[in-house]
């Protein structure tokens, strides 16, 4: 298996839908995004662009997580933590957790666990720009961008303008 | 970002690179945001034993090491001399075999003599973490003194460091000498010369022997203890003459620099190393360094444990 999966265009049209899920099922943008390091965090910043964009007049709060503390895997080069950024208040909100892709869902149980520990919000719920399967753990997205079924061994490359200077979704040759 | 943090132990400064000081500066940043949340704790080291294994005395050091094993979730054990069997005469080596027989992760010495921690960690698979070997190192002294200096100063590159007082006993001058001039900070040394051997001049930094010459240049001014517990042989007529010469009074500081700071690893000798005013002042970040020590050794914890949580093995 090889090859691009998403162009730039399905990219941005999927962060876009997305967008307009979150003001169907909260019109009053009663909600905060919070994107998980590293590209969660520039979704997290579109889907709040978007947001605007669809419901002229609100800005929703954006804030970023870094799960490093977190993580239950084994960690053969240690990252730099960058420390979370969420200025607002997530008592009683109701938060999106971002990332781009969903896997086993350790990355999302770490989030949680993060999450928790900076505050209690009302709702936790999840957008994905690409949910592979594969699922180690209870837990399902809320907003999904694209299925992709893969094989478990594949890997799943996300490329954000922000981050990556294009948008694009790819799938790699399965790890030998 | 990734760098090569791959050390299983923490020894000296002396050995890391300008990489690693700076992984853990950066890594102790994020702890110091954490402690200022409402739950300070995370689960880094869930599962993890740490022991503390104290053969010389320390209160500071020792509850801040216990502290930051508890924040990252660690189960963490303290011993001294007086309440383990090194008292009955069992070998250091014996002690931490048996620490070690009893899934001890992780193993942080303070010891008498240099070299105590390299001892056992070449001996052993547990992480060691130097917490002062003699007069050798204090490695995580000398970290959060550099980064007390960087949370203030925003750097170091330039940043000018005095280091007063009992320099040939001091573990805690050396730490700091390496980590300061590894990131570029200009480092002079001031005692006087029954405590300051001119040899310090081939670590490529400036001995003085007169603190008043000194005192108007420094951005920084570290005042060590005067350590009674080493003073093998009288190497001051008197603490009385010592306080006159190389304290930090009131008429000094006058001519200080106005935003110098003013630092001390503790316990503070009260009117010898520096004026109580003084270190209960504006300029003094004496007590910063305690907190900047909880981050730091956080910091240290999380990354000789290799940033994981699945118990030890």
């Amino acid at each position: 298996m090889g090859g691009q999966f998403m162009d730039g265009e399905a990219v941005r049209r999927a962060i876009r839908r997305i967008a307009h899920e979150i003001s169907e099922r909260h019109p009053k943008g009663e909600v905060a995004l919070i994107g998980i390091q590293t590209r969660g965090v520039p979704l997290a910043q579109r889907l709040a662009k978007e947001f605007a964009l669809i419901e002229p007049g609100q800005t929703l709060p954006v804030g970023s997580l870094d799960i490093s503390f977190y993580r239950d895997d084994l960690a053969k080069n240690i990252p730099v933590p960058k420390g979370s950024e969420v200025l607002f208040d997530v008592k009683d909100k109701t938060v999106i957790l971002v990332d781009d892709v969903l896997y086993t869902g350790r990355t999302i149980r770490a989030a949680m666990d993060a999450l928790c520990d900076i505050g209690r919000p009302k709702v936790i719920q999840l957008a994905v720009l690409v949910d592979r399967g594969h699922r180690e753990l209870p837990i399902r997205p809320d907003y999904v961008g694209k299925n992709l079924p893969t094989a478990p061994g594949a890997k799943v490359k996300v490329k954000l303008t922000e981050q990556d200077g294009e948008d694009g979704v790819a799938i790699e040759k399965e790890a030998a | 970002m990734s760098t090569g943090w791959h050390r299983k132990d923490l020894l000296s400064l002396r050995e890391l690179s300008v990489g690693e000081l700076n992984q853990v500066l950066a890594t102790a940043k994020v702890f110091k945001e954490i402690l200022g949340r409402p739950i300070k704790k995370v689960p880094s080291l869930q599962g993890r034993t740490v022991v503390n294994l104290f053969v010389e005395p320390s209160t500071r050091t020792r509850i801040s090491f216990e502290l930051a094993a508890i924040r990252l979730s660690a189960d963490v054990v303290s011993l001294d001399k007086d309440s383990s069997s090194l008292r009955k005469g069992e070998t250091l080596f014996d002690t931490a075999k048996n620490l070690e027989a009893l899934q001890a992760g992780i193993i942080v010495i303070r010891h008498r003599s240099a070299g105590a921690a390299h001892f056992l960690s070449t001996r052993l698979k547990a992480s060691v973490i130097n917490a002062g070997d003699g007069a050798h190192e204090h490695p995580t002294q000398g970290l959060l003194d550099t980064f007390t200096i960087v949370e203030r100063l925003g750097k170091l590159e330039g940043v000018r460091v005095l280091i007063v007082g009992d320099i040939i006993h001091s573990r805690v001058a050396r730490s700091n000498l390496w980590a300061l001039t590894k990131l570029g900070a200009k480092v002079t040394l001031v005692g006087p010369p029954t405590l300051l051997p001119r040899e310090f001049e081939d670590l490529g930094v400036k001995v003085s022997y007169n603190l008043d010459e000194e005192l108007e240049q420094a951005d920084v001014i570290n005042l060590l203890r005067i350590q009674h517990e080493r003073m093998v042989q009288a190497r001051l007529p008197s603490v009385g003459e010592y306080a006159g010469l190389f304290g930090l009074n009131l008429d000094r500081f006058q001519r200080c620099k106005s935003g110098v700071l003013l630092m001390h690893p503790g316990p503070v000798h009260r009117g010898v190393e520096i004026a109580s005013e003084l270190a209960d002042g504006p300029q003094s970040v004496i007590l910063d360094q305690v907190t900047n020590g909880l981050a730091v050794r956080m910091a240290v914890l999380y990354l000789v444990s290799g940033g994981r949580g699945l118990g030890d093995s």
